[in-house]
């Protein structure tokens, strides 16, 4: 068996296969839910009632996502200049503590002053927490892939340590959490009675500013030619590692964003489990929308629905929930396989 | 169409065909191979003589059809049954392992690996058998790093010999070679030919093929549209048989020599692993010239498009413009003083394959207006102005929007040219403009780059087609081992002496003798 390259891949390739792939993932959780003792269909319509049946499941799926798009988009952005950020985690968390301590008083201004400053301030921490491992990349040749990767190990327990330290709330009984968000700095609700925060509405719109960048401005362009041919854009005079830079900036920044908008618009305070490995799954997210920033929110969305939707299925159906994350990575496997058979064909010899 | 005795068939390709995608790169070729023959498989680039070569050699399997060799059909996709049945071949890229000895290369794969060492002295001996029988001057006990291309060429021919090779495929062995090792190759095919071996020789270059086959198999376009005895036809006619029409001759009027616009006074430039970078060279590149670098592959050719390009500055010496010596030195430095780029790659240096022909259109010229304003992107004038590139340069395709990889290297080319002499730029800086086009578009390039000259701009012509350099130069610099010879004029040399100092003779301060 060998691959040879399809030059070019017609329209049933690159649509049925990413399609054909997504099948293949409901089938394989099926069986894996038979496994377990459930009817495979039913297992299937209890995790979509679970994460879209209801408007508060749906508003809880929202909600779910919307970490999800801001890392997606991190990743996104960053992948598609070859800028591999592993490390949407430890920015997230970054910009999570900028927000805690600039909206726990130290700035009593009004809302509409503050929430602006804190979002572009946590934006420029996990810049600067991505810039460290961009800069070791373009000067001295380090993986970024290992440095990004450990940094979360890093930030995590340097988190741990304001958590039981700096940032401890006097007032939380001895538990590892920060004090709460002062009133002003809460992201408000983005109708009101609904439990959905403004938060999801700045991935929206992060998601459209990243579509018109990397489409309508010399930036994106400039990204876009690094990260499909370095050799060409370096000969063309594209200055590759400033290009760099500013992705890495951009994508640190956009990162930060899921942790502001979390504690702000969701938890209200930090603790050391506000991220079940949201940056990693950013991942995730990204590849599964082919690294397009529009793609990137419906992804997010299947996702959110996939680990909303497991919780509520295991409660009725008995199945463990671990059954979102096995589809998860099946849905991912399958998607890389799908791009790769619309680039290549299997040949047998 | 010649018939070939049944008897002394020794290969025989039955209707080959293979596709890639919507390209049929053969399309049901058949021919016979008789013993003690020298077959020339001509074609221009991309007529499909390699692959037509790897499916012999079960690199690749045919869709269609079926290889005999000495009256066994065989097995497809297999090399090492091609290897068995008595095919060797000597790819354009050797290999040898760079640390090994001659010796080592040739057993390597021929012995297990717990018996290396043992028959090393039957193996020496039996080498020693082949240098002598075949004129492949080579040291058995020399490290493979520190031959010549040359050298290499004979042990990879020496590797092929020590397996019992009855059928030789020469895959365009000449590329890398000097016109007096040229020579030396064609005596060994001549004396292979002698004691009954059959050899296919693949090239494009007609005189070549005149010179050493006794037949010849024309490919166009993936069909094999003429075979004959070479003796039968001239070059003109092969010529013809190859491109599908006459050929014209590149008319080439006299220069009127304008003043330096780029001079490069003692330069030198650290060497890239084998690649060595330039000694100190001296070059002036005059308005209204045509200067051509001629030379082996692999001499510092690319260090000189390097540095020219704007991608390496001189280690020592200096690189001067028509407005002085540059300060910084960099792509975009070397496109602001009007220096254009053909580089060597089109593939992946000059265009990014999965852009559109729009976005590599305006790849080198994005960051100013019109094209670029306050850091967004006018892709209205980047589609106008592509538009205007592809309907000027005769650029065929589908659309502005259609990816660049699906088109032709002819048109991917036409497309940079049309790119870079659209600024109307001082000087030209073609470097191997002509590799693996048609005939067509070779000599559309030509006439673009006689008109850049004609126009006052300075044309460096980097090539390793000695009668591109010698049709189309005003002035003749010769590279070796990164040392520049000085500049002759027009018809100064013959293609003898050219190719003494292609050798590596003649220079200053050379050890030596010549």
């Amino acid at each position: 068996m060998r691959l040879e390259p399809v030059a070019n891949p017609t329209l049933l390739r690159t649509v049925g296969l990413p399609a054909l792939a997504l099948f293949g993932t409901v089938v394989a959780a099926s069986l894996l839910a038979m496994i377990a003792g459930a009817q495979p269909f039913s297992v299937l319509g209890l995790i979509v009632k679970g994460a879209f049946g209801s408007k508060f499941a749906a508003l809880e799926t929202l909600n779910r996502a919307t970490p999800l798009i801001f890392t997606g988009l991190a990743v996104a952005v960053a992948f598609r200049a070859q800028l591999w950020n592993i490390g949407a985690e430890a920015q997230l968390y970054v910009g999570a503590v900028v927000t805690v301590v600039l909206g726990t008083g130290a700035l009593a201004w009004p809302a509409f002053a503050l929430l602006p400053t804190i979002a572009v301030a946590a934006m420029l921490a996990g810049a600067v927490v991505l810039l460290v491992p961009t800069f070791l990349k373009t000067r001295f040749g380090v993986d970024e892939v290992v440095t990004t990767l450990l940094l979360n190990f890093v930030v995590l327990l340097w988190v741990s340590m304001l958590l039981e330290g700096a940032l401890k709330d006097p007032m939380g009984l001895g538990w590892p959490k920060s004090a709460r968000l002062i009133a002003e700095a809460r992201l408000p609700r983005m109708v009101e009675g609904l439990r959905l925060h403004w938060g999801f509405g700045l991935a929206l719109i992060s998601a459209l500013v990243v579509w018109v960048i990397q489409r309508r401005t010399t930036l994106g362009y400039e990204m876009r030619a690094v990260g499909l041919n370095k050799e060409a854009a370096r000969f063309a005079g594209i200055p590759v590692n400033t290009v760099l830079i500013k992705t890495a900036l951009l994508s640190g920044g956009l990162a930060a964003l899921a942790g502001f908008s979390e504690v702000a618009g969701l938890k209200g305070s930090l603790t050391l489990d506000i991220s079940p490995g949201f940056g990693y799954t950013g991942i995730i997210v990204a590849m599964l929308a082919l690294l397009n920033p529009l793609g990137v929110v419906v992804a997010a969305l299947f996702v959110a629905g996939i680990f909303v939707g497991a919780d509520s299925m295991s409660r009725a159906a008995g199945v463990p929930t671990y059954l979102a994350d096995i589809m998860l990575a099946l849905a991912l496997l399958m998607m890389v396989l799908a791009i790769m058979l619309t680039k290549f064909r299997v040949r047998r010899d | 169409m010649t018939k070939t005795d049944e008897a002394q068939v020794v290969l025989r390709l039955s209707s080959i065909t293979k596709r890639f995608g919507k390209l049929t790169a053969n399309d049901a070729i058949s021919f016979d191979l008789a013993k003690g023959e020298v077959i020339a498989l001509l074609g221009e680039n991309g007529a499909g003589k390699t692959t037509l070569m790897n499916i012999l050699f079960g690199h690749y399997t045919a869709d269609e059809g079926e290889v005999e060799v000495f009256g066994q059909r065989l097995p497809p996709g297999q090399p090492k049954a091609a290897l068995q049945a008595g095919v060797g071949m000597v790819h354009q890229h050797f290999t040898l392992a760079d640390n090994m000895t001659v010796l080592e290369n040739i057993v390597l794969g021929t012995e297990p690996l717990w018996r290396m060492g043992f028959g090393r002295s039957a193996a020496r001996r039996r080498i020693l058998a082949l240098v002598e029988d075949y004129g492949l001057r080579v040291d058995p006990d020399a490290t493979v790093g520190s031959l010549t291309v040359g050298e290499r060429q004979r042990v990879e021919i020496l590797k092929a010999l020590y397996r019992d090779a009855r059928i030789l495929i020469l895959d365009e062995p000449t590329a890398v070679l000097t016109p007096q090792e040229t020579e030396d190759l064609f005596a060994t095919m001549r004396k292979a030919v002698a004691h009954g071996l059959s050899v296919i020789f693949i090239s494009h270059k007609l005189h070549e093929v005149t010179a050493i086959s006794s037949r010849v198999v024309v490919l166009r376009h993936g069909k094999l549209v003429a075979e004959a005895r070479t003796a039968d036809v001239d070059r003109h006619q092969l010529a013809q048989m190859m491109v599908g029409a006459e050929v014209p001759p590149p008319a080439v009027r006299e220069a009127a020599p304008g003043e330096v616009l780029v001079a490069l006074e003692g330069v030198s430039t650290p060497d890239r692993g084998a690649a060595p970078g330039l000694k100190s060279a001296n070059m002036a590149l005059r308005g209204g010239q045509i200067i051509g670098l001629a030379g082996v592959s692999g001499n510092g050719q690319a260090a000189l498009a390097d540095l020219i390009g704007g991608l390496i500055a001189p280690a020592s010496g200096r690189l001067r413009l028509k407005d002085g010596v540059p300060s910084d030195w960099n792509p975009r430095a070397a496109l602001a003083a009007g220096i254009a780029r053909i580089p060597e790659d089109r593939h992946k240096t000059g265009t990014i394959a999965d852009f559109d022909l729009t976005e590599n259109a305006v790849l080198e010229l994005y960051a100013k207006p019109p094209f670029s304003r306050r850091g967004w992107m006018d892709w209205g004038a980047a589609r106008d102005f592509t538009q205007k590139v592809i309907e000027r340069y005769d650029v065929r395709c589908p659309g502005a929007e259609t990816r660049i990889r699906l088109l032709s290297g002819g048109n991917m080319q036409k497309l940079i040219l049309g790119r870079v002499l659209e600024t109307a730029p001082d000087v030209v800086l073609a470097n191997q403009p002509v590799r693996g086009l048609d005939i067509g578009a070779l000599t559309y390039v030509h006439e673009q780059l006689l008109a850049a000259r004609d126009r006052g701009a300075a044309v460096l012509l980097i090539s390793e087609d000695l009668d591109e350099i010698t049709a189309l130069s005003d002035v003749i610099h010769v590279i070796s081992e990164g040392r520049l010879s000085p500049a002759f004029g027009r018809g100064e040399l013959t293609t003898a002496e050219l190719g003494v100092w292609m050798a590596g003779h003649g220079f200053e301060g050379e050890t030596h003798a010549a």
